[in-house]
């Protein structure tokens, strides 16, 4: 841990110390995006799942990096290696269980932290741009996890990628030799495989990194948000003395704003974190160690079998962090309208921002049509997954079709009544 | 109208409406990875009845040996026909395109079968051979209809005879198998048979996921390390946050 006060520090530790803060902004950096970064005291379970992104992203990192040491990317090849890294690695299986469980993980922690954002408004203004260097992270993890699941060149992988691409297909005049362009092949081959394995390991997890750092810088600049969504950062000279919290925060912060009802992120956050990350690890490992597959979910059966361009599997799913949106798809009898459908899914949720007009932001203080409107999301989005996992029937296209237009009025109601909302009053500082 | 549409649509997925799926509910196949007595009968039937067609072609005889409690020396003398050095793959020496043309397809191989079809798939299917004249081999197939390779395990079970019974399925009358009996010819009995298709299915199982028991062995340590750290975690937490409240 670095010292306390800038160019305070003495001893052995504190004139290293000295010697990096006067080349590079070493301890300077720390206080003011840890240990004197003001976060609102009453954060709850919800503001756990950023961190744990983190944690999983870091874990698919170390991990991935360790299986393309003995993955070899190749048609020929791939599948056995897996099997290699599964048999004949050492700890090979855990590194892929862990690297699996993983991928399916991260979409569980990001669609929890999205939804934290929907109830309590994080991504109204000033945090705009916040939630849309989020929508982009979404949007490359999506392209990670599809590219990256094509990568153990199972059945599934094969002919997962062979229908996800042949949506590209549905854009009129462009659409075959686009789909083309991106399989390098006329069919999903060794080509795409190669393609896919350079921007898997390289390209998409240099963006993620990238984008995840913005969405840092942009989440400090503004601060966080809160369960009650009433701002800490108060305009300077109207906090009295009293008022204000005991603790130190970086001058930074406190020269342009009075803060109120904040805590330094470290220790207090950095302590409450490790609690999360102990419990999330508790889950995790159970899954990695006891159930991998996870009932079919997380490892799909028909993907222990190599690729097989003459055999189509009897019933072809994405993984089931995506049959919300592959329901959405489906649902709509027209391909290229699906896609359009499906696109437009999710770029209404980048448009959030815009598209709520209220002023109050947290589900505490807004109107009763809020929260039964974010009921009816979270109850269509449980749905359209359910009908994207499911072989289509007569009830799985029905409940799909009805959903997928409970999720866009989830978008067009809150547009209608967010404008003259009946709220609750806001409390002048933040609850408990 | 509007289904045909869907199924227009997607021409490129297989027709979601076909749900086939087995025929018959599977049987439970009661196996117990923890048992190397059965694993080792199961490894025995394995060489002995399968290997001549089907491979393990990703797992090697060393580490089978070694796992289910096999010396490596009598492993070798008594479960490699072939030859092969104790390291190598459980593999065959059937060309694929010779098998092709003798079974229809080649036989696939079986290293993980058990996470493709489920251990109680496996066990339903060997219990599910049954006379049938009209197919190559004589045998069909109750969970696997058309099957393309005979009852190797005849011998074992005695010749196994179907009794249909006509049933509505979707409004259609097919003729189900009910029942098989065997006209007790086989070197086993019944039991024995049952038993001995759960130490293949056993087996074939361990094979699927070499690492099943290491996995769980240490996945207890790992969980019991975790519910310690998440209370020391909790205690901690407590103890800083007690300036914030």
């Amino acid at each position: 841990m670095a010292g306390k006060q800038d160019n305070a520090s003495t001893g052995v530790v504190g004139n290293v110390i000295n010697w990096i803060d006067d080349r590079i902004p070493m301890t300077r950096v720390w206080n003011m995006h840890i240990a004197q970064y003001p976060a609102p005291k009453n954060f709850n379970f919800w503001y756990l799942f950023g961190s744990l992104a983190i944690l999983v992203l870091v874990n698919q990192i170390l991990t991935g990096i360790w299986l393309t040491m003995s993955y070899v990317p190749s048609a020929e090849g791939a599948f056995a290696s897996i099997e290699y890294i599964m048999r004949d690695v050492e700890y090979g299986w855990l590194l892929r269980y862990m690297h699996s469980t993983g991928a399916s993980a991260f979409f569980v922690v990001v669609y929890l932290h999205m939804f934290r954002g929907m109830i309590y408004g994080s991504y109204q203004k000033p945090r705009e741009l916040l939630w849309l260097f989020g929508m982009l992270i979404f949007l490359a993890l999506m392209a990670e996890a599809f590219m990256g699941y094509l990568l153990p060149w199972g059945q599934m992988s094969f002919w997962g990628a062979q229908v996800i691409i042949s949506l590209f297909g549905a854009i009129p005049v462009i659409g075959d030799d686009l789909t083309q362009w991106i399989r390098g092949d006329y069919v999903i081959s060794g080509a795409t495989l190669n393609r896919f394995f350079a921007l898997h390991v390289i390209a998409l997890p240099l963006v993620l990194v990238i984008l995840v750092f913005l969405h840092i810088v942009a989440l400090h600049e503004v601060g966080s948000n809160n369960p009650d969504g009433v701002e800490i950062k108060r305009k300077k000279g109207s906090v009295a003395e009293e008022d204000k919290p005991k603790f130190q925060f970086h001058e930074y912060y406190t020269n342009k704003k009075d803060i109120v009802d904040a805590i330094p992120f470290h220790p207090y956050y950095t302590v409450k974190d490790v609690l999360g990350v102990a419990g999330f690890l508790i889950f995790f490992c159970w899954v990695v160690f006891f159930a991998p597959e996870m009932g079919g979910f997380f490892l799909e059966a028909p993907n222990f079998e190599a690729a097989n361009p003459l055999k189509t599997p009897e019933h072809i799913f994405p993984v089931w962090y995506f049959t919300p949106f592959y329901a959405i798809l489906r649902a709509i009898p027209d391909k290229l309208m699906g896609v359009i459908a499906m696109g437009a899914s999710i770029v209404l949720l980048a448009l959030l921002p815009w598209l709520d007009r209220g002023k109050v932001r947290s589900i505490r203080y807004r109107s009763k049509w809020h929260k039964l409107n974010i009921a009816q999301f979270v109850v269509t989005f449980i749905i359209l997954g359910w009908a994207g996992a499911t072989p289509q029937t007569d009830l799985s296209t029905v409940l799909s079709r009805i959903t997928t237009v409970t999720y866009f009025m989830f978008f067009v109601l809150l547009f209608v009544y967010s404008k003259n909302e009946q709220t609750k009053p806001l409390p002048e500082r933040l609850t408990k | 109208m509007m289904k045909k549409l869907i199924i227009g649509l997607f021409a490129l997925l297989p027709t979601f409406a076909m749900a086939a799926g087995p025929s018959v509910p599977l049987l439970e196949s009661n196996h117990d990875l923890t048992d190397n007595a059965s694993l080792q009968r199961g490894a025995k039937l394995f060489m002995n009845y399968c290997l001549g067609c089907h491979q393990m072609q990703y797992q090697r005889y060393e580490r089978t040996f070694r796992d289910i409690g096999i010396p490596v020396e009598i492993g070798q003398e008594t479960l490699i026909f072939d030859g092969s050095k104790v390291g190598s793959h459980i593999n065959n020496a059937i060309k694929i395109e010779d098998a092709a043309t003798w079974f229809g397809a080649p036989p696939p191989d079986l290293t993980l079968v058990a996470r493709v079809r489920g251990a109680d798939w496996i066990y339903t299917y060997l219990k599910s051979f049954y006379v049938d004249e009209s197919r190559p081999f004589g045998v069909n197939n109750s969970v696997f209809p058309s099957v393309g390779m005979p009852h190797v395990l005849q011998e074992l079970q005695g010749v196994p005879t179907a009794r249909f019974e006509e049933v509505e399925e979707h409004g259609v009358k097919v003729q189900k198998v009910v029942e098989i009996t065997t006209d007790g010819s086989g070197e086993m009995s019944a039991d024995e048979y049952d038993q001995a298709v759960r130490d293949l299915t056993n087996f074939m199982a361990y094979v699927g996921e070499p690492t099943r028991l290491k996995s769980e062995a240490l996945g207890y340590k790992v969980l019991g390390f975790l519910v310690i750290l998440f209370i020391l975690a909790f205690f901690l937490k407590k103890e800083y946050w007690r300036d914030v409240h």
